[in-house]
């Protein structure tokens, strides 16, 4: 048969019915200031990691939050624990504290 | 005349439009304006949001008021006691004067929020930083836009929300009117520089005024003024004096550094050391943040918790002008129902 080259592409869709959320559910739970986040970036734009690195912490707790959990693992990684984010948040987020508990359920799941 | 006296604490839009509406209901009224000039902030304001009319008309629409009713204008009073005796009122200035009336409005306004708070950008430090008001003020004085290094700046950024929505300065409610005010001088910074390059950096853009969205879109393709959302982490001096600053661009989910000649923080708006002094004085609620706490949000928002005192202005939260115009009338309203007894203003839900 002729190969026209065409191929079946993966879903880039976020599927958010079938994502697992139970990370987000005991992060949530046990670092509840997770919740007041508003994506302004600057956790980010002063993240020693986030210069060097692909690591994007306001990124991630977007994933995070639409079930988006597969690469968390090896993301979280990268974060050095610092806290100069928890310094800079305006919202007074507890950035690091939120890093610690990811990596807990990650854990506690064996995920 | 009507005997009964009223006495008006704060000579800005809010005070003045107070006193001229209850002078011309026939009431006596008394100004009592801290400063030797009526007309509040206004005064260092060059062009006004969205429609860019000059401040000095908005004052001169005032002063009309003022001049075609009959009211005692104090300047530079200090006051140094305000209480109220059974249902008299009875302020005392340093100066020795004293002064008694039936009922009160407090329009002590606002003071722009001390950007050296907020160390991390630099202000007071750096001399290419410097705030909104004061690129206002150098908009009033027609004098040449030219940065701390004697240079027309050819990049400039703008900064909001600085000392508004962070918990870490202690305001955590939004100012309001920087946002547009953001937008109204990037787009002035175009048409006295049109090669620079201006870039807003925000978290959101809250254009809810009737044509702040048109005046925003104006600066998009008109004055092609760059958005960038994110809120800087902070800003450092290069050895040439431009202005680092460190922010992420969330759009594109990155660390974004760039260098500019001129950084204007727009400076949010604060409960003034006024009204803080009034408040302590007459007894009055504060709410939460450090701004007068109204009897109801939705219904009472003029009317104070001691009976014959009245809101107006940005005593109570940021404002616009348009706003503050609503508020006075609407404060002199309630205080002439307290005077005739109408009692709508004890009205509870």
């Amino acid at each position: 048969m002729k190969n026209f080259g065409y191929t079946l592409s993966e879903d880039r869709q976020i599927n958010y019915d079938k994502n697992d959320k139970k990370i987000l559910a005991y992060v949530k739970e046990h670092e509840p200031s997770f919740n007041i986040c508003i994506s302004c970036g600057t956790c980010t734009a002063t993240c020693s990691a986030a210069q060097f690195t692909n690591f994007n912490i306001r990124h991630l707790y977007t994933l995070l939050k639409r079930g988006e959990v597969t690469t968390l693992k090896k993301e979280i990684a990268k974060c050095m624990l610092c806290g100069k984010c928890l310094l800079a948040c305006p919202r007074g987020v507890n950035t690091r504290n939120v890093i610690i508990k990811i990596n807990q359920a990650i854990e506690k799941y064996s995920l | 005349m009507n005997k009964k006296r009223i006495i008006v604490i704060g000579g800005g839009i809010a005070g003045m439009e107070a006193a001229t509406n209850l002078s011309a209901m026939g009431y006596q009224v008394t100004l009592l304006e801290k400063e030797n000039e009526l007309g509040g902030h206004l005064l260092g304001w060059e062009k006004l949001f969205p429609t860019m009319r000059l401040g000095k008309d908005v004052i001169e629409f005032l002063n009309k008021g003022i001049g075609l009713t009959h009211i005692q204008i104090i300047k530079n009073a200090d006051i140094i006691d305000a209480r109220k005796n059974d249902s008299i009122f009875s302020v005392k200035l340093s100066d020795g004067r004293s002064f008694e009336s039936d009922a009160i409005i407090v329009a002590t306004g606002y003071d722009l929020f001390d950007a050296r708070k907020k160390e991390e950008y630099g202000y007071g430090i750096y001399d290419n930083v410097i705030t909104s008001a004061e690129l206002e003020e150098l908009f009033l004085s027609g004098k040449p836009i030219v940065n701390a290094l004697g240079k027309t700046p050819k990049k400039i950024g703008f900064v909001h929300c600085v000392g508004s929505r962070d918990e870490k300065v202690g305001n955590v409610y939004c100012s309001k009117v920087c946002c547009v005010t953001a937008v109204k001088q990037s787009i002035e910074i175009k048409e006295k520089i049109p090669d620079a390059e201006v870039f807003c950096f925000y978290m959101d853009l809250r254009m809810f005024g009737m044509h702040f969205e048109t005046l925003y879109k104006q600066a998009q393709e008109k004055h092609a003024v760059n958005f960038i959302r994110g809120r800087l982490s902070e800003a450092c001096e290069n050895i040439d004096g431009s202005i680092l600053v460190k922010v992420e661009d969330t759009l594109a989910a990155r660390p974004l550094r760039m260098s500019v000649d001129l950084l204007v923080l727009m400076v949010g708006i604060t409960p003034s050391e006024g009204t803080k002094k009034i408040g302590a004085m007459l007894g009055l609620n504060f709410g939460p943040n450090g701004f007068y706490k109204c009897m109801d949000q939705h219904t009472m928002t003029t009317v104070s918790n001691v009976p014959g005192v009245f809101f107006a202005g940005c005593c109570m939260a940021p404002r616009t002008i348009n706003n503050v115009f609503a508020d006075s009338r609407s404060a002199a309203l309630m205080t002439a129902s307290y005077l005739e007894n109408y009692s709508i203003e004890k009205r509870t839900i």
